[in-house]
C-alpha cells in the first residue's frame, strides 16, 4: 500500500484544469484561416487528397479536410492552420471556411433542438459505434477519459448499451457491412436521441469518399445533431464540442 | 528455377517471376515450407484480361530473402488446397476464394473472409456460416459486432462448456472500406499516402512507411537518409506509445486502477511529441514519399530526450510494482497460452509470435533503413501467455527507447530531392516489409506496361494473428476473454481493409 501511495505521489497533478483555453503543444493543425491573397488556387485543389478545397469562392470544407497540411505547406501565405481546437458545429455548412474569414466555430444554439440542454446538460450518455473507423478516433475518444483530459468530470460518458444511451457517436465512413448494425443500434436508443459524427471519415467519408464499399444512407435518413471534425479529432476538440452542445460550462 | 529471389524493397521486372503449373507451384511451396524459418507473407490473385495471375511470396528469414513464384488460372477454377498441408495458407486461400471464386479442394474452412465489396459470390455478412456443435451440454455465446466499449466491430462466437471456452470463431469484415481498390483507382500520390495512414490509424506511421518505401523503390528514387531516419524513428515512437497504452489497458481489464492511470498518462507524452513534430498525435501526415513537411530539428531532439528522462523512471517504477503484485500476476500468468508450434502452424508474426518464442521480426530478418546499420536483436519470451505478451511489451519499450537515443546522436542532414514527378517503372513488382508494433506489415505493388498500378496488396499482421487469439482462449474461462483479447490488441480495420 505504501508503495502505491509513493507511486501516486510521483505522478503529481496531471489533469488539465481549463479544457477550454489550455494551449496544445507544438504545431497543432486546428481551424484554418485563409487569406485573400492571390495564389495558384487550382494547384491547391489538385493537391488536396479529399477534395476539401474548392474555388469561386475559394474555400475549405472542414468536413472533408483530413488535416494533412499539404495545402498550407504549398502556399503558407494563403492557408494557415491555427491552434484553435474548437471545431465542433451543429450545422454542416458552418464547416466551410472561406477566404478572409477568421471567426470561431460554434454550436448554434438557435438551430439546436430545445430539449437538448434541458435533458442532457447534467448527464449525457454516449454509445460509440465504429463503422469503418481506422481506430484513430477511437484511440482519441479513449484518451479523453484518461487522467489528463478526464472527461468524466463533466457529466458525460460512454456507455455499453444503446438502451442506456442518449446519443450515438459514429466514427468511420460507414461501411456497407456496418450499415445494418448501426441502424439497429440507433433504433435501440430511447428518444429523444442525438446523432454525432466524429471525425472527417464520418462526416464526409474522408479519404474513403469514393469507395463503393460504403453505405451512407443512414446519414441521409436521419438528421445529424453534431459534427466534430478532425483526423482524428483531438480529445480537446471532442470534449469542448460535447460541452458546447449540451450547454454545460466546465 | 521454380521461383525468383528478391530482397525487401527490391523492384524487379514482373516477367522475372516464373509462372509455373499449379502442380509445380504446389510442390515448390511445400518443399520451401519444410524450413521453419520460411513463412508466407502474401499470396494473392489479380486479374489481367480474362486470366487470373496468382503470386505467392515466401519470406526466408535465414537468408533475408523473399522467394516469389506464380501460377495462372481463371475465376471459378478448382485446384487442390495447400492449406491441408500448410495451415498458415488458410487465410490466403479464403481470400482468393472470396474474391475470385477459386475453389481449393480439401480446404478445411473455405468460407468468406471479410465480405469484400469486390467478392465473387452473393454471400451476406448477416449469414456467416459459423461452426456449430450439436450438444445438449454446450452453449453458444455471441458477442458483437458492436462491443461494449470504444472499439471496432467484429463478431465473436464462443462455444462453451459452463464457463469454459471450447471454441471461438471470429468473424470480421464489418470495417471493410475497399482500401486496395481505392489504391488502384486513386489519381495522385497524396491520396495514396493518406489512404496508407488510414489502413489502421493506430499503426499510421508504420503503414505509411511501408507505402513510402515501396513507392520510392517503384519509382527508382533513392530515399534520402533523413527520410529513412524519420520513418524508423516515428515507427519506434509509435511502438512505445501503443505498447504503453496496451499495458494500461491490460491493467484495466484486471481492475488494477493505478497501473491503468499511470501507464495511460505515460502514453500521452509520446503521442504529444508526435504532435509537436508533425501536428498530429498519431503521426498522420508525417511520412511522405520523396519528401517530408516536417524536418526533425535540434530542438525536437532536446525535447524528446527530456520526455524520455521523465518517462523512464515513472515507467520503471510502475512496472517494478506490477511484476510483484500477486493479484495481478495470477490473472496474467498461464492465461491465454499459445504454444510456439501453434504459432508456426498458423503463420503468426510480430510480438504475438515472439511472446511464444517464435523469433519473427522484420527488423532483424529483412532489415530496412537504419536497421541495416543498427543490428536488431529481437526479444522473445517462452510461454506465450498474457504475461509473456505484457513482459515483451515492457522490454520492447525499453529497447526502442535505447534505439532512439542512439539514433538521436546522429541526425542525417536534410536534403529534399524534388522527385514529385517521378513515376513508377512499368511492369514492375515490389514488396515492402516493415515491422509495425503488432508485427510484419507487407505492402506489395505491381505496375502495368504504362507504369499504372494494377495490383496493390496490403497485409496487416492481424491477418494471421486473429487465429492466434481464437486458439489462445481455448480452455480458458470466458471471463478471461477480455484480458486475452487485450493482450493481443489486434486490428479489425487492418484485417478488413
Amino acid at each position: 500500500m505504501l508503495k502505491e501511495i509513493k507511486i501516486r505521489l510521483h505522478q503529481g497533478s496531471q489533469f488539465i484544469k481549463d479544457v477550454r483555453n489550455v494551449e496544445v503543444p507544438g504545431i497543432f493543425k486546428g481551424r484554418p484561416v485563409i487569406s485573400t491573397k492571390n495564389c495558384d488556387e487550382v494547384a491547391l485543389v489538385e493537391l488536396c487528397p479529399t477534395a476539401a478545397i474548392s474555388v469561386n469562392p475559394f474555400q475549405i470544407d472542414l468536413g472533408k479536410c483530413n488535416f494533412c497540411g499539404a495545402c498550407a505547406f504549398h502556399s503558407p501565405d494563403k492557408i494557415q492552420f491555427t491552434k484553435d481546437y474548437h471545431l465542433a458545429v451543429n450545422e454542416r455548412e458552418a464547416l466551410i471556411i472561406r477566404a478572409g474569414e477568421n471567426k470561431a466555430l460554434i454550436v448554434n444554439k438557435e438551430k439546436r433542438r430545445p430539449e437538448i440542454e434541458r435533458f442532457f446538460k447534467q448527464s449525457f450518455k454516449i454509445r460509440q459505434v465504429s463503422a469503418g473507423g481506422d481506430n484513430s478516433a477511437e484511440l482519441e475518444l479513449n484518451a479523453s477519459g484518461n487522467v489528463q483530459f478526464d472527461s468524466g468530470r463533466f457529466g458525460f460518458e460512454f456507455v455499453a448499451s444503446p438502451r442506456h444511451a442518449d446519443a450515438v457517436l459514429i466514427t468511420g465512413p460507414i461501411t456497407e457491412n456496418m450499415a445494418q448494425p448501426l441502424e439497429t443500434c440507433f433504433s435501440d436508443i430511447p428518444s429523444p436521441k442525438v446523432i454525432i459524427l466524429c471525425g472527417t471519415d464520418a462526416i464526409s467519408g474522408g479519404v474513403f469518399q469514393n469507395s463503393k464499399a460504403l453505405d451512407r444512407s443512414f446519414i441521409e435518413k436521419h438528421p445529424i445533431d453534431l459534427y466534430i471534425p478532425g483526423n482524428p479529432p483531438h480529445p480537446l476538440t471532442f470534449i469542448n464540442g460535447i460541452l458546447d452542445f449540451i450547454g454545460k460550462k466546465p | 528455377m521454380k521461383y525468383t529471389t528478391v530482397h525487401n524493397l527490391q523492384s524487379i521486372p514482373i516477367e522475372m517471376i516464373p509462372v509455373v503449373s499449379y502442380k509445380d507451384f504446389f510442390d515448390t511451396v511445400i518443399s520451401l515450407f519444410e524450413e521453419e524459418e520460411v513463412h508466407c507473407v502474401n499470396y494473392f490473385a489479380y486479374p489481367i484480361g480474362n486470366e487470373l495471375h496468382l503470386i505467392c511470396s515466401l519470406a526466408d528469414d535465414r537468408e533475408s530473402k523473399l522467394k516469389v513464384l506464380s501460377w495462372k488460372s481463371t475465376s471459378f477454377a478448382s485446384v487442390p488446397s495447400l492449406s491441408t498441408q500448410i495451415p498458415s495458407i488458410i487465410v490466403f486461400e479464403r481470400e482468393i476464394y472470396e474474391n475470385y471464386g477459386i475453389t481449393f479442394i480439401g480446404h478445411p474452412w473455405l468460407k468468406p473472409l471479410r465480405y469484400a465489396k469486390n467478392r465473387a459470390n452473393e454471400h451476406q455478412i448477416s449469414d456467416y456460416p459459423f461452426f456449430k456443435i450439436e450438444s445438449e451440454e454446450l452453449h453458444e455465446v455471441g458477442v458483437g459486432p458492436i462491443h461494449a466499449g470504444i472499439i471496432e466491430p467484429g463478431h465473436f462466437r464462443f462455444i462453451c462448456n459452463g464457463e469454459r471456452i471450447l471454441h471461438l470463431e471470429i468473424q470480421l469484415g464489418y470495417q471493410h472500406r475497399g482500401i486496395e481498390n481505392l489504391f488502384l483507382n486513386s489519381t495522385h500520390l497524396n491520396q495514396r499516402i493518406a489512404l496508407s495512414e488510414s489502413i489502421a490509424g493506430d499503426t499510421a506511421t508504420a503503414h505509411a512507411s511501408a507505402f513510402a518505401n515501396l513507392w520510392e523503390s517503384l519509382c527508382d528514387v533513392q530515399t534520402s537518409q533523413h527520410l529513412l531516419w524519420q520513418r524508423n524513428l516515428s515507427v519506434e515512437i509509435e511502438r512505445i506509445a501503443m505498447h504503453t497504452g496496451d499495458m494500461a489497458a491490460i491493467c484495466t481489464d484486471v481492475a488494477y486502477q493505478l497501473g491503468n492511470a499511470v501507464l495511460g498518462r505515460l502514453r500521452t507524452p509520446m503521442v504529444n511529441f508526435m504532435q509537436e513534430w508533425c501536428g498530429n498525435r498519431l503521426g498522420k501526415s508525417l511520412i511522405r514519399p520523396f519528401n517530408s513537411f516536417y524536418a526533425f530539428t535540434p530542438e525536437l531532439k532536446e525535447r524528446l530526450l527530456d520526455i524520455f528522462s521523465k518517462y523512464e523512471p515513472d515507467f520503471n517504477e510502475i512496472w517494478d510494482r506490477m511484476k510483484t503484485l500477486p493479484s495481478l500476476l495470477s490473472r496474467l500468468e498461464k492465461t491465454g497460452v499459445v504454444s510456439r508450434n501453434q504459432m508456426i502452424e498458423i503463420g503468426a508474426v510480430g510480438m504475438s509470435a515472439r511472446a511464444a518464442g517464435l523469433e519473427r521480426d522484420v527488423r532483424a530478418s529483412h532489415p530496412y533503413g537504419l536497421f541495416k546499420e543498427t543490428p536488431h536483436q529481437p526479444i522473445t519470451k517462452k510461454h506465450g501467455d498474457v504475461y509473456s505478451r505484457t513482459q515483451l511489451r515492457n522490454e520492447e519499450i525499453i529497447q526502442s527507447v535505447s534505439y532512439i537515443k542512439h539514433w538521436l546522436e546522429n541526425i542525417p542532414d536534410i536534403e529534399i530531392k524534388d522527385a514529385s514527378h517521378a513515376t513508377p517503372k512499368p511492369s514492375t513488382f515490389c514488396i515492402s516489409l516493415t515491422e509495425g508494433w503488432r508485427g510484419e506489415i507487407c505492402h506489395c505493388a505491381i505496375t502495368d506496361e504504362k507504369g499504372n498500378l494494377i495490383a496493390y496488396k496490403i497485409k496487416d499482421p492481424s491477418l494471421h494473428n486473429w487465429l492466434a487469439l481464437a486458439l489462445a482462449v481455448r480452455n480458458n474461462e470466458i471471463s478471461d476473454f477480455p484480458i486475452i483479447n487485450k493482450s493481443f490488441n489486434l486490428s479489425y480495420c487492418g484485417f478488413d481493409l
